[in-house]
């Protein structure tokens, strides 16, 4: 009994002396560190995906509190209303960033691209690619051995089996852009997000030539510059046998859509423009409401001049009457033009 | 008999072709000449669309130091200059010239007699192969000049000739050595003028008797030749491997060099093309490339031009098989596999190995059970079952910190794993991307000062 007491007495002066040495060493080394960081890392959504820059959370926090100037500084998860809330908080001007998606910019199926060989290394995007070019005829496309999925910490990106393709998942993905990243073949993009999760864009990054891109693929973009000449807002671009659609410019207007060839520009949660419309009285009710709003309309371009029962002379006599209607760049000039020469109008853009 | 110390594996030789004597294959049609066919930076095309060219007159400069001239093999008409797919269908620059007739630029002496006599300097010789544009041919493709150009501070001791042709299938060292053994000789000789030494050891595995009693034979006309035969174990052929074999001296990992311990390796296939260089004036037009696998009809080691299409070789060894399952450009531990046979040959193209049936087939990968026999086989002494996992998740810095400059892609590993774990192109990836990364950083580095 008395062994047991002398234990526990022993051991509870130890305890004691430890914590009076211990209470005075943490004095002496205290790290002063400005309380805010923690109140603003628990703002910041604590995904430590790496998305802004830094390692984690933590370390963009620590940044947010220290920098005087923090519009460089963005948190993709958390997105614009976070960063208001940080930037409240420290009294700072947050960056203000349109929320983004990542976008699989290759539509190279199973059955759309066959495959020509086959590939039994290490099931790796980047082990493939720096071996070789990949299990099908195109030097640029998606893979699919789903680096992009293995690197989501979100869970948005699957691949689906049918495809082949990597499909995102625009509701869980926070634009971290670490799939971006991952992707050997740079096919993933960060894309403006639509409400509704619509979207436009050209579903290739193969920069071959057509000839080329069709041997391997049959929903690959031939640089054929279609898309170009109908878009009305200047947002297409063809750069080296590849369109490519800035989301900043366009809006969803669809009119590519219908024109693309091959399929390669791609239409996500909306339905597309009827391919060859009807002749016009459905749509006259419509043309003439926007007559009625004279709103400026960068030319004529945006008039779709295709009428059924109208031989092709017609169709060219509107058109020069169209043109002619330019210069008053209303689409009232335009709708009197059409008048004029026999036609209907079909459609406008708003 | 000697070997290297640490790691390595004795694969099954499948040495097919070892009886074969080297066939000259007809001259092509058309050859594709790529212009990265070295390790360094890219000739510079001399040639355009159009122009007329002869045998062995230069088409691509050396752009730099580190790079190699690049000539062309046959006489006719340059078609084209443009991004062709090579063996992995991934885009290179290419001159691709047709052929009309047979005709070559005077200087060049074709006569096969020997010429034994050398009266040139060291820097003359090293001038002439590097016009020549010779590099490593026994994969490695680096350039010889380059190799030759001892730095200053530092002093070759002794010229390693590698004769070890230690990857399975494989025969053109062989072959070159036991038919063209006394011109290889007379290589040594011009090799150990240009960098100063009076010593010189072919280091040739016991797998090939009648070449190591050739050459014994041979060497007895020359001064300061050895021939060393060694024990057979792959990667011999590696240039540290066959260092520490022959002198037991290790080479330090990189950034440090095999002329740090005083030695320089050079190639059997290489030496030879030396000897044709400095005496004949020979550029590096042509080489033997052994055509082999278990399913091929005539397995054969064939002289070819540079740029004849793969196919070709595979044609004049009696097709491909009906069972073919891959065509490595190279052989079965080191080769890499090709998806397209229209590439062409290249200076560092020693073999093609044609694996059929079960044999080209992975076997599904399992669980790594660390039983830690990558460790013991790695020549290196690195650990691949880590690298492999680090290169998973990529943690390139604690790779750099694994010394993974130190891989020399050997293969061992893989193919010593129980569990056929695709640990080399893991190892691999990491390589690339760390050597990417120093790279980077060296860049970054430079101009501050």
């Amino acid at each position: 009994m008395e062994v047991l007491f002398y234990t526990i007495l022993t051991l509870c002066v130890l305890g004691i002396l430890a914590a009076v040495i211990l209470y005075f060493v943490a004095q002496k080394f205290k790290v002063e560190e400005d309380p805010r960081i923690d109140e603003v890392e628990k703002m910041l959504p604590g995904a430590n995906c790496g998305g802004c820059g830094f390692a984690g959370c933590r370390g963009l926090s620590e940044a947010l509190v220290k920098r005087d100037d923090i519009s460089a500084l963005f948190c993709p998860v958390g997105g614009g209303d976070t960063m208001k809330a940080v930037a409240a908080y420290l009294g700072k001007a947050a960056a203000e960033k349109e929320p983004q998606t990542a976008t699989i910019r290759c539509g190279g199926t199973c059955e759309k691209r066959p495959r020509t060989n086959k590939f039994d290394g290490a099931k790796s995007c980047a082990v493939a690619a720096s071996l070789y070019v990949g299990e099908t005829g195109c030097a640029f496309g998606c893979l699919g051995y789903g680096d992009c999925a293995d690197v989501c910490t979100f869970g948005a990106i699957t691949i689906n089996p049918t495809t082949g393709l990597p499909e995102v998942d625009p509701d869980k993905c926070t634009a971290c852009g670490a799939c971006v990243k991952a992707c050997p073949k740079r096919v993933i993009e960060l894309r403006k997000k639509w409400p509704k999760n619509r979207a436009v864009y050209v579903s290739c990054v193969s920069k071959d030539k057509g000839a080329a891109v069709m041997k391997a693929c049959k929903a690959g973009c031939i640089g054929c510059g279609k898309c170009e000449k109908v878009c009305p807002f200047g947002a297409i671009t063809v750069e080296g046998n590849l369109a490519y659609i800035d989301p900043a410019k366009c809006k969803l207007c669809r009119k590519c859509v219908n024109e693309c060839p091959t399929g390669a520009i791609k239409l996500v949660g909306m339905e597309p423009l009827p391919k060859a419309p009807k002749a016009a009285p459905a749509a006259a009710p419509k043309a003439a409401a926007a007559a009625a709003a004279p709103k400026a309309v960068e030319g004529p371009a945006t008039i779709a001049l295709k009428a059924s029962g109208t031989n092709p002379l017609m169709l060219l006599n509107a058109k020069k009457a169209v043109m002619e209607s330019k210069a008053d760049k209303s689409v009232e000039g335009a709708v009197v033009a059409l008048k004029e020469s026999g036609l209907k109008p079909l459609k406008y853009m708003r | 008999m000697k070997t290297f110390p640490m790691g390595g594996v004795h694969p099954q030789e499948n040495k097919l072709s070892r009886a074969k004597a080297i066939e000259v294959l007809p001259l092509p049609e058309v050859v594709q000449i790529p212009l990265g066919q070295h390790i360094g930076a890219p000739a510079t095309a001399k040639v355009a669309k159009g122009d007329k060219v002869l045998t062995g007159q230069l088409i691509a400069e050396a752009t730099g130091f580190m790079s190699a001239n690049i000539h062309s093999p046959i006489s006719g008409t340059v078609q084209s200059v443009d991004m062709v797919e090579n063996g992995q269908g991934l885009r290179q620059m290419m001159i691709t010239i047709k052929r009309e007739g047979d005709e070559w630029v005077e200087t060049i002496d074709r006569s096969t007699e020997l010429k034994r006599e050398c009266t040139l300097e060291s820097a003359a010789i090293i001038a002439k192969i590097k016009d020549a544009g010779i590099v490593g041919m026994g994969g490695a493709t680096f350039p010889t000049h380059v190799k030759l150009s001892i730095p200053p501070g530092k002093k070759a001791e002794c010229l390693i000739i590698n004769g070890v042709e230690c990857e399975p299938y494989l025969t053109s060292d062989h072959r070159t050595m036991l038919e063209l053994g006394e011109e290889m000789l007379v290589g040594v000789e011009i090799l150990m003028k240009a960098i100063g030494v009076d010593k010189a050891i072919v280091g040739i595995e016991n797998n090939k008797p009648d070449a190591i009693a050739h050459l014994t034979e041979l060497s007895k006309k020359f001064k300061g030749i050895v021939i060393e035969p060694l024990k057979v174990m792959y990667p011999q052929g590696g240039e540290k491997q066959l260092i520490a074999a022959v002198t037991g001296r290790q080479v330090p990992p990189p950034p440090a060099l095999p002329i740090d311990v005083g030695a320089v390796v050079c190639n059997a296939s290489t030496t030879y093309a030396v000897y044709r260089a400095v005496q004949k004036n020979m550029p590096l037009i042509e080489r033997v490339v052994t055509l082999t696998g278990k399913g091929v009809k005539e397995p054969k080691n064939l002289l070819t031009r540079m740029g004849t299409p793969i196919q070709t070789l595979i044609d004049a060894a009696g097709g491909l098989p009906e069972d073919a399952g891959k065509v490595i450009n190279g052989g079965p531990m080191m080769g890499r596999a090709m998806i397209n046979l229209a590439s062409p040959v290249t200076k560092g193209c020693s073999g093609i190995t044609i694996m059929s049936g079960q044999d080209a087939e992975r076997k599904e990968p399992g669980q790594c059970m660390k039983c830690a026999k990558c460790v013991s086989a790695c020549p290196m002494g690195l650990e691949p079952y880590l690298l492999a996992k680090l290169a998973k998740k990529r943690q390139w810095e604690q790779m750099e910190a694994e010394m993974i400059t130190s891989c020399i892609e050997c293969g061992c590993c893989q193919s010593t794993c129980p569990a056929y774990l695709p640990l080399l192109d893991w190892v691999r990836l990491g390589k690339q991307t760390v050597m990417g990364l120093i790279r980077a950083r060296m860049a970054a580095q430079a101009p501050k000062k």
